[in-house]
């Protein structure tokens, strides 16, 4: 790419950026709270999503272990971000541990903290359970996420247990939601695109050719899961100051099938796919809502279903998998050029309709 | 001194012996050949000299350094390359960055800086793709780079695989039969190729081989594996006209 | 600890591992075969327990045909979930996480729906007189349940293991499992032993379903799922592939349960977290199972 085609993609990008900016501040100000709400969540789920394709589509390893993660983020941030006052409240069953109790830091801080926090959980955990293959390593990281869950009742002096965590400060808005999913595409782009994204794609290609060319497999898999476990516990944390609520049993492997579902349907191994479809299913997902509670179509009412949601994603799933196996995207991006490609297309189509005779 | 030595490795599975008592003494700049029926022991051989097999006996000896038993990674990183019988090339990649990634074994930046898309790794990688492209043009694949690897016909898969383990910059190269399904046109340029980046990279190659007009056009020296034992050992000519060799392997006068 | 206390608690986890044993069968034969983590085999077992709650609260029938139909429809539904959701994906030679994520779908599936179809409340499962009896003996009292499960389980089991060993069936069975395409090459009809072996395994899956709801009466849609995890984390502790290795497994994880929260009351929390700490431990130790052979890959 010449130089002035780099410094073209930048402008657009910051283009992009921009509008993005001034479309938040609208929303921020002018939409009701729920939608604010769902924004929100998409852009954690955009976090999220990315979080896991950076190891599943990207690096090749299927990692199932992003619900766990999340809660790492997602207690941490709690922790640090909710007054003494309100954990006295709490921890009414048994007092809080002292030095967790007076622990206090601005919401920047307690982002970071989530995401390193989860990240060295992830390194400790991932190290001695890498090198296993594809089928063994998505139980295991499974596992851990489960132990996390148990693990979390059973402390109750520092999580509450399962009582969980209420009255979290509700930090988390639009301008923290989209800022942080923008800096985590953007440095996935970077990554990604860099020798060190080639090195993981080398890994999901074929690991044994990979390591023949002298890469290490066992610090290529910890980078990649490492990083992925952070964003994570950002996106846990960002959760956690969304809700104001948590309890252990939020963060269960529902939450990583949804993510799943998202990363394939997007596409394992792209970025603008993973984008569009947590925002697309962010979306449905409220939308589907309407499902469970009743239709009244005028002439006819048709009865809510509770869960009728989750069957309909499920059923997405296993119809994605079976006939849209690469996901709208595939490993490809969006890209600008794709978009203008397409455009300058239909401007030519247009064009020659307008100018071709009709016949007879 | 001796480029690389390997001593009497022995490599076991389980009750199996694939390999019995292999001993190599290779010197710079030398092509040397291994040939043996299939099954013989010879990919294996490989693979304890790459780090995939840690040898049950013996050892591997790298300019002097005991490289026996370390990971296949940081013996590419001391300079020992490979291709694969079964090409294993990335196939979703393209050709470029298939060899771009075999220069990443010798990055000097982090991760971060790479992200960050810092002075340092800038330069790094404006340089890795200035070789990258050197290296394809010599291999005649520049007009394909940007093609995916698992398109390209099988002659250029080949060329690929060997311009990748040629961007990691090896002292040794190792083919795992690397004439395999070619022609007799294609053979004769594969000949004069691996002379050529011989030549050109310095390099000491050991090959896997069991077309012969290949072998005893090219290599000066010949190991014969069989079962797992070394049967012969010379120059073609002492090859061609061992007994035990003959009986074992070349049979009555074919093609190859 | 008193002795009888003792052997109280070596019964229940007897009988536990031996429930986790029926259902890591399952798990060992599917993967032997098409190397596949069948997600959904945990749930199979909710479905097995709520066709028998169905079959006697809805049907009226008797306890004993409630059972064999369940076990009977289980077995289709096993089949049929291979044939819409796994063959499509392995005639396309799709990716294996391709299966896996489908496997997923597919338990998510039939939790959603069993949630939607039977709703989220506890269901008291009927058990027969039979089963609520307690044999008491010199101060020790072992629940009936306790001692028909490992005896229905060593059962099966034999038979199992006749089937596999002594007969041309299982001789296809394992053929295919050792090489898939040269079983073909030899004439097996390779979908028809797949299909035999999801039929065998969601069998068995049911026998113990029904079995867990007898020991555990309280049903939900849900109770398939920690169980199928840790019966998958029993096979593979057992040597994943390895029948006779499911059943090491199971009982392994079973005896270890309920012997922890008896020796350790205070970790009684932990101890869903016990199978997957074993999981670890043997992944790190002896990746390939306490009886499993050491596949190598070829280079």
């Amino acid at each position: 790419m010449t130089n002035i085609m780099r410094q073209n993609k930048t402008l657009k990008i910051i283009g992009v950026i921009l509008l993005l900016g001034l479309f938040i501040y609208y929303a921020q100000n002018n939409l009701d709270s729920y939608k604010i709400r769902i924004l929100n969540l998409c852009a954690i789920n955009i976090i999220l999503t990315l979080s896991l394709n950076l190891t599943n589509g990207f690096c090749g390893m299927f990692s199932l272990g992003t619900a766990g993660f999340m809660a790492i983020g997602a207690y941490t941030s709690a922790i640090l971000t909710m007054p003494p006052e309100v954990k006295q409240m709490n921890f009414f069953m048994s007092p809080m541990n002292q030095h967790l109790m007076n622990l206090n830091a601005p919401f920047i801080v307690a982002l970071i903290m989530a995401g390193l926090l989860a990240a060295l959980v992830g390194f400790l955990i991932g190290a001695p359970v890498l090198k296993l293959k594809g089928d063994y390593l998505a139980i295991a990281t499974l596992g851990f996420g489960e132990i996390i869950g148990v693990v979390f009742t059973n402390t109750q002096t520092i999580t509450n247990g399962a009582l969980g965590l209420k009255g979290i400060p509700q930090y988390t808005n639009l301008y923290w939601g989209f800022s942080l999913a923008v800096l985590t595409i953007l440095g996935l782009m970077t990554l990604l695109n860099s020798s060190y994204g080639r090195a993981f794609k080398a890994i999901r290609e074929d690991e044994t050719a990979a390591q023949a060319m002298g890469i290490n497999l066992f610090y290529h898999k910890s980078l990649a899961f490492a990083i992925s476990a952070f964003l994570a516990g950002v996106g846990g944390a960002l959760m956690a100051n969304l809700l104001s609520t948590i309890d252990p049993t939020m963060f269960k492997f529902t939450y990583t099938y949804q993510i799943l579902l998202m990363v394939v349907l997007g596409g394992m191994g792209s970025i603008t796919g993973s984008i569009m479809s947590a925002t697309i299913m962010t979306i449905m997902m409220e939308a589907l809502r309407a499902v469970e509670s009743t239709i009244d179509l005028g002439f006819v009412t048709i009865p809510g279903i509770p869960g009728m949601r989750m069957v309909i994603f499920s059923i997405i799933l296993i119809a994605v998998v079976l006939f849209l196996k690469n996901g709208i995207m595939g490993e490809n991006e969006l890209t600008f050029e794709t978009l203008e490609k397409a455009i300058q297309r239909f401007q030519s189509k247009k064009g020659r309709e307008n100018h071709e005779p009709t016949r007879g | 001194m001796n480029l690389l030595e390997v001593k009497n490795i022995t490599i076991k599975f389980g009750g199996l012996t694939a390999v019995q008592d292999f001993n190599l003494n290779l010197q710079q700049g030398q092509i040397v050949g291994l040939i043996g029926p299939n099954g013989a022991g010879k990919t294996t051989a490989f693979n304890a000299i790459t780090g995939i097999h840690k040898p049950t006996q013996g050892k591997v000896i790298l300019e002097g350094r005991d490289i026996t038993g370390l990971m296949p990674d940081k013996i590419t990183k001391l300079g020992i390359a490979r291709t694969f019988q079964n090409i294993r090339l990335f196939s979703n990649l393209s050709v470029l960055q298939n060899v771009l990634v075999g220069h990443h074994l010798r990055i000097k930046s982090s991760p971060l800086a790479a992200t960050l898309h810092l002075p340092q790794y800038i330069k790094e990688e404006k340089q890795m793709i200035e070789e990258t492209k050197e290296l394809l043009k010599s291999v005649k694949l520049d007009d394909v780079q940007d093609e995916k690897a698992g398109s390209l016909p099988y002659g250029k898969q080949r060329r690929l695989e060997i311009a990748r383990a040629l961007a990691t910059k090896p002292k040794i190269l190792l083919l795992d039969e690397p004439a395999a399904g070619m022609n007799p046109q294609e053979s004769q340029e594969l000949k004069e190729f691996i002379m050529h980046i011989r030549d050109e990279f310095n390099l000491t190659i050991f090959m896997i081989e069991h077309h012969m007009a290949v072998v005893m056009g090219v290599c000066e020296h010949i190991l014969v594996l069989d079962h797992g034992i070394t049967i012969a050992q010379g120059t073609p000519e002492q090859i061609q006209n061992d007994q035990k060799v003959i009986e074992a392997y070349l049979g009555v006068e074919t093609d190859a | 600890m008193t002795f009888e206390l003792f052997v109280q608690h070596l019964v229940n986890g007897i009988s536990l591992g031996s429930l986790y044993a029926l259902i890591a069968i399952g798990y060992t034969m599917v993967y032997g075969i098409i190397r596949l983590i069948n997600f959904a085999h945990g749930d199979i077992i909710t479905l097995a327990a709520y066709f028998v709650f169905f079959g006697v609260g809805l049907f009226a029938m008797p306890w004993w045909l409630a059972a064999i139909l369940s076990i009977i429809l289980t077995a289709i539904t096993g089949i049929i979930i291979e044939k819409a959701a796994y063959k499509p994906l392995r005639s396309k030679n799709a990716p294996r996480i391709s299966l896996l994520i489908s496997a997923i779908g597919v338990s998510f599936f039939i939790e959603n729906v069993s949630t939607v179809v039977f709703g989220g409340r506890p269901k008291s499962f009927y058990s027969p007189e039979i089963f609520k009896g307690v044999i008491k003996a010199g101060g020790i009292s072992i629940p009936n349940l306790s001692v028909i499960i490992p005896i229905v389980t060593a059962v099966l089991l034999i038979a199992l293991v006749y089937l596999v060993n002594k007969t041309v069936t299982g001789m296809s069975m394992r053929a295919c499992s050792k090489d898939m395409d040269t079983a073909k090459l030899m004439g097996i009809d390779v979908d028809r032993v797949i299909s035999l072996t999801f039929c065998i395994g969601s069998a068995l899956a049911a026998i113990g379903g029904i079995m867990w709801g007898l020991k555990y009466p309280q049903i939900h849609p849900l109770i398939g799922v920690m169980p199928g995890l840790k019966c998958f984390i029993a096979a593979v502790v057992g040597g994943i592939g390895n029948i006779p290795g499911a059943v090491v497994g199971g009982m392994l994880l079973g005896l270890g349960e309920i012997l922890l929260v008896a020796f350790l009351p205070g970790l009684s929390g932990y101890r869903d977290a016990f199978a997957f700490i074993i999981l670890i431990l043997i992944l790190l130790f002896r990746p390939t199972g306490i009886l499993g052979e050491k596949i190598a890959e070829k280079v």
